[in-house]
C-alpha cells in the first residue's frame, strides 16, 4: 500500500470556470470525435504505455500496458490539470470471439473539468489475469474490484480484502460472467439444490474475520491506525 | 465474617417494598446472624467490561435493512466498532441474462434492478442503446422521457422518505407519501398498463404515446403534490425527535464523499454540487430552469433536505416540460430498429419483412461500446454496453449507484450507537435488487 494520496478538494462551485458549458451530446459520429483533452497529456507523461486511443460515439478510450495501469490512474488523481477524482466503475468485458483478450476497463470522471475517460488494459487468455488494484487510490474501487472477480476471476494485486461478494465464500462453480460458464450454471439444478441444502451457513464468514483481535494484523493499514487512536470515523 | 448474598423476589402487586419496608429486587448482604449489611462492592469485583466485544448480526430478514443486506456489527457496549456487510442474497444475474437478449428484451430487466425507479431505468438503458445504434430521437419523445424521469425521481423519493420515517419513528408520512405515490402509479398504469415494471421505452423511442387526457393529469398532480409535500415538510423537518435522530450521523466529508464514490443525494450532502443532469447533460437537460439541491455537514439531516428539494425542483422540471411538450411523433421513423404499426404489417410487405426481422433476429448495432450515466434518484446509473455487431450485446454492465453508496456504509457507521445504524442504513437509500442484480 503506498502512503496516502495528497487529494485536492472538490468542493461546491470548484468545476473550472474556463471549461465549456456542458450541453447534451448531439449526432455523435460513430468514430473519430473529438478526443479528450487529458489523452495528449497522458500520452506525454507515459509514452510507450499507451498502447492506443480509440474514440467510440464520443467516448475517448485509452489501453495502457497491465503494470502501469495503477500510475495512470494515480497521475491522473493527482495532476493539477487533470484531477479524475472520481471513479465511476470498474469492470470487465470478455468476447465471445476466444482469441481476444478480455478487457479490464475504468469509468473514471474528472468533476472539476467536467472529463469521462475509459482506462482499459488487455489480458491474454491463458495468462494470469492479474492487474493492479486501484484501491489506494479510489476507495470506491474496494466492491467494485471484489465484484469483477467475484464475476471474472480477475486478480486485482493490492486489494486489500480480495473475496467473493454477490456470490457465496464456498461457491465452486466458477466465474459466472465468463463466456465459458454456461447460462444455467455448470451444475444440474438437483446438485445445485443439493450443495445449497448442504452448505453450512455458519461457515461462509470465518470466525476469524469476525473477531477483531484476531483479525487486527489483516486489516488495513487506515483503519488499524484509526482503530489504535481509538479514533471514530465519521465525526 | 463470611458473607451470604441473596435476592429478595417479591409479588409484582405490592409496592415494591418488604415486610420490613425495605427496597424490594435489590441484592441483599446479611451477615450469618441475618441482619442486612450495607451495600458497598469491594474494589475489584466490578467486572472488567471494557474490551468485551459483541457480534449483533442485523439481517438478512429485517424490515430496516430496506431488503435482504445483512450487517455483522461488533459492538463495544451500544457503540459500533466495525461493521461488515453482506450482500448478494438477491443475486439473479441480470448482467448475465442480458449477454443472451435483444437489445428490447433487456428493458424489461432494467424493471426489477432498480425497482423503485423502473422507468428511469427504462430510459438510462434506451438512451445507452440508441447511442450504441447512433440513433436520435424525436423531440416529443425527449420531453415525455425527462417527465418519466422526473416523475420516477418523486416516486423513488416518497418511498424513501416513507420508509426512512418509519425507520426512525414517524408512521404518519409514510402514508401521506405513499398516497401520492400511488398517484404517480396511476399515472403510469393510464399510460402503459403497468404499475412496477413498466418497461416504458423502447430503443428510438416509447412503449407508447401518452393517452387522451393524460397530461391534464400530470397537470393534476403536479398542482396538488406540493401541498402534500409541504405537509411532510411541517411534520418532520423540525420535529424534534426526527432533527435529533439525524443530526451529525454518518458524516462524510466532500472529499471522502468523492473518493468513495458517492453519487447523488449522498454526496450532493457532503457539499458537492455535482449532478450529471448539470454536468454531463443527457436529454436536453441544460435547457431547463432548476437548482441542484447540496448539503453542508454531509450528515443524514442533509441528506433528507436534499431529497425533499430535488423533490420540489422535479416539479419544477415537470412543469417546463408539460409548457414545452410538442407534437409530433414518440418513436424515430427507422423501421430497422422501431417495429412499425401493426395494421401495417399484415397489409404492407416491406411492414411484414421489418416486423420479421426485428422480432427474430433483433436490430444490430454497429460494432462499439458505450457508457451512458443517468442521474437516477439514488446516484449515478450506468449502461455500460458492449456490441460485436450482433443482436446481443457481448456485455451488458449496470454500475449501481447503491451499491457504491452502500460499499462506505462501515466508515459511516463506526463510532456510532447501534440504533443510529438503522437511520444511517435509511439514509443510504439501498434497494437490494440493485445491489445484488
Amino acid at each position: 500500500m503506498t502512503a496516502p494520496v495528497p487529494f485536492s478538494p472538490v468542493l461546491a462551485g470548484a468545476a473550472s470556470p474556463n471549461a465549456p458549458a456542458p450541453a447534451t451530446p448531439k449526432s455523435v459520429p460513430h468514430r473519430g470525435g473529438a478526443v479528450n483533452p487529458s489523452v495528449d497529456a497522458l500520452v506525454q507523461k507515459f509514452g510507450t504505455a499507451v498502447r492506443r486511443v480509440d474514440v467510440v460515439w464520443g467516448e475517448t478510450t485509452v489501453v495502457v500496458d497491465v503494470p502501469r495501469i495503477a500510475d495512470v490512474v494515480q497521475w491522473l488523481h493527482d495532476d493539477p490539470g487533470q484531477r479524475y477524482d472520481f471513479l465511476a466503475d470498474v469492470t470487465a468485458v470478455e468476447f465471445r470471439d476466444v482469441e481476444q483478450p478480455i478487457e479490464v476497463v475504468w469509468h473514471i470522471r474528472s468533476l472539476p473539468y467536467r472529463r469521462f475517460l475509459r482506462l482499459k488494459v488487455l489480458l491474454e487468455k491463458g495468462a494470469a489475469l492479474a492487474v493492479p488494484s486501484v484501491w489506494s487510490i479510489h476507495k470506491s474501487a474496494d466492491w467494485l474490484e471484489r465484484e469483477c472477480f467475484d464475476m471474472f476471476g480477475i486478480k486485482f494485486e493490492g486489494h486489500p480484502d480480495l473475496r467473493r461478494i454477490l456470490m457465496w465464500e464456498q461457491y465452486r462453480e466458477g466465474f459466472p460472467l465468463r463466456k465459458d460458464f454456461p447460462l444455467r450454471g455448470r451444475f444440474s439444478r438437483s446438485e445445485q439444490l443439493r450443495q445449497a441444502l448442504a452448505a453450512n451457513p455458519e461457515a461462509r464468514y470465518s470466525m476469524e474475520e469476525l473477531n477483531i483481535a484476531q483479525a487486527y494484523e489483516d486489516l488495513p493499514d487506515e483503519m488499524r491506525r484509526r482503530l489504535s487512536r481509538g479514533e471514530k470515523t465519521g465525526e | 465474617m463470611a458473607t451470604t448474598k441473596r435476592t429478595v423476589e417479591v409479588e409484582l402487586s405490592t409496592s415494591g417494598l418488604d415486610p420490613q419496608g425495605r427496597p424490594a429486587r435489590v441484592p441483599l448482604v446479611t451477615d450469618e446472624s441475618g441482619n442486612v449489611m450495607t451495600l458497598e462492592a469491594p474494589p475489584g469485583l466490578e467486572p472488567e467490561l471494557t474490551g468485551e466485544h459483541m457480534l449483533i448480526n442485523i439481517g438478512p430478514q429485517h424490515p430496516a435493512t430496506h431488503g435482504v443486506l445483512r450487517l455483522v456489527l461488533e459492538l463495544d457496549g451500544e457503540t459500533v466498532v466495525r461493521c461488515i456487510p453482506h450482500i448478494g442474497y438477491l443475486h439473479c444475474g441480470f448482467e448475465k441474462i442480458g449477454e443472451y437478449r435483444q437489445y428490447n428484451q433487456i428493458i424489461p430487466w432494467t424493471d426489477r434492478e432498480d425497482y423503485l425507479n423502473s422507468p428511469g431505468n427504462n430510459v438510462a438503458f434506451a438512451l445507452g442503446a440508441e447511442r450504441l445504434f447512433g440513433i436520435e430521437i424525436t423531440e416529443r419523445c425527449t420531453v415525455l422521457r425527462v417527465i418519466t424521469c422526473e416523475l420516477s425521481r418523486i416516486m423513488s423519493h416518497l418511498v424513501w422518505l416513507g420508509t426512512t420515517c418509519i425507520d426512525i419513528g414517524a408512521f404518519t408520512p409514510f402514508l401521506w407519501a405513499f398516497y401520492q405515490r400511488e398517484a404517480i402509479y396511476k399515472l403510469l398504469e393510464d399510460w402503459v398498463g403497468a404499475r412496477l415494471t413498466t418497461t416504458i421505452t423502447r430503443v428510438g423511442g416509447m412503449a407508447a404515446d401518452v393517452p387522451d387526457g393524460w397530461v391534464d393529469q400530470l397537470k393534476h398532480f403536479v398542482l396538488t403534490f406540493p401541498k402534500t409535500l409541504g405537509e411532510i415538510d411541517r411534520v418532520v423537518t423540525r420535529n424534534g425527535i426526527w432533527v435529533g435522530r439525524t443530526i451529525g450521523l454518518g458524516v462524510m466529508s466532500p472529499e471522502e464523499a468523492v473518493n468513495y464514490g458517492l453519487s447523488g443525494p449522498m454526496l450532493r450532502a457532503s457539499g458537492v454540487a455535482y449532478d450529471l443532469r448539470k454536468d454531463f447533460p443527457y436529454l436536453d437537460y441544460e435547457t431547463y430552469d432548476f437548482d441542484v439541491p447540496i448539503g453542508t455537514n454531509g450528515d443524514v439531516y442533509d441528506r433528507f433536505l436534499v431529497r425533499m428539494e430535488e423533490m420540489r425542483q422535479s416539479i419544477r422540471i415537470l412543469e417546463q416540460a408539460i409548457a414545452r411538450l410538442p407534437d409530433g411523433p414518440v418513436n424515430i421513423d427507422d423501421h430497422r430498429v422501431v417495429l412499425p404499426p401493426k395494421s401495417k404489417a399484415t397489409s404492407d410487405m416491406e411492414s411484414m419483412i421489418h416486423h420479421f426481422k426485428q422480432v427474430m433476429e433483433g436490430p444490430r448495432p454497429p460494432i462499439g461500446e458505450s457508457y451512458v450515466a443517468v442521474e437516477s434518484p439514488k446516484g449515478e446509473k450506468g449502461y455500460y454496453m458492449v456490441s460485436d455487431g450482433t443482436s446481443k450485446p457481448v456485455r451488458w454492465r449496470i454500475r449501481p449507484p447503491s451499491f457504491v453508496n452502500l460499499s462506505a456504509i462501515p466508515k459511516m457507521v463506526e463510532g456510532h450507537l447501534l440504533s443510529d445504524v438503522i437511520a444511517i442504513n435509511a439514509s443510504i437509500d439501498i434497494v437490494m435488487g440493485e445491489i445484488d442484480r
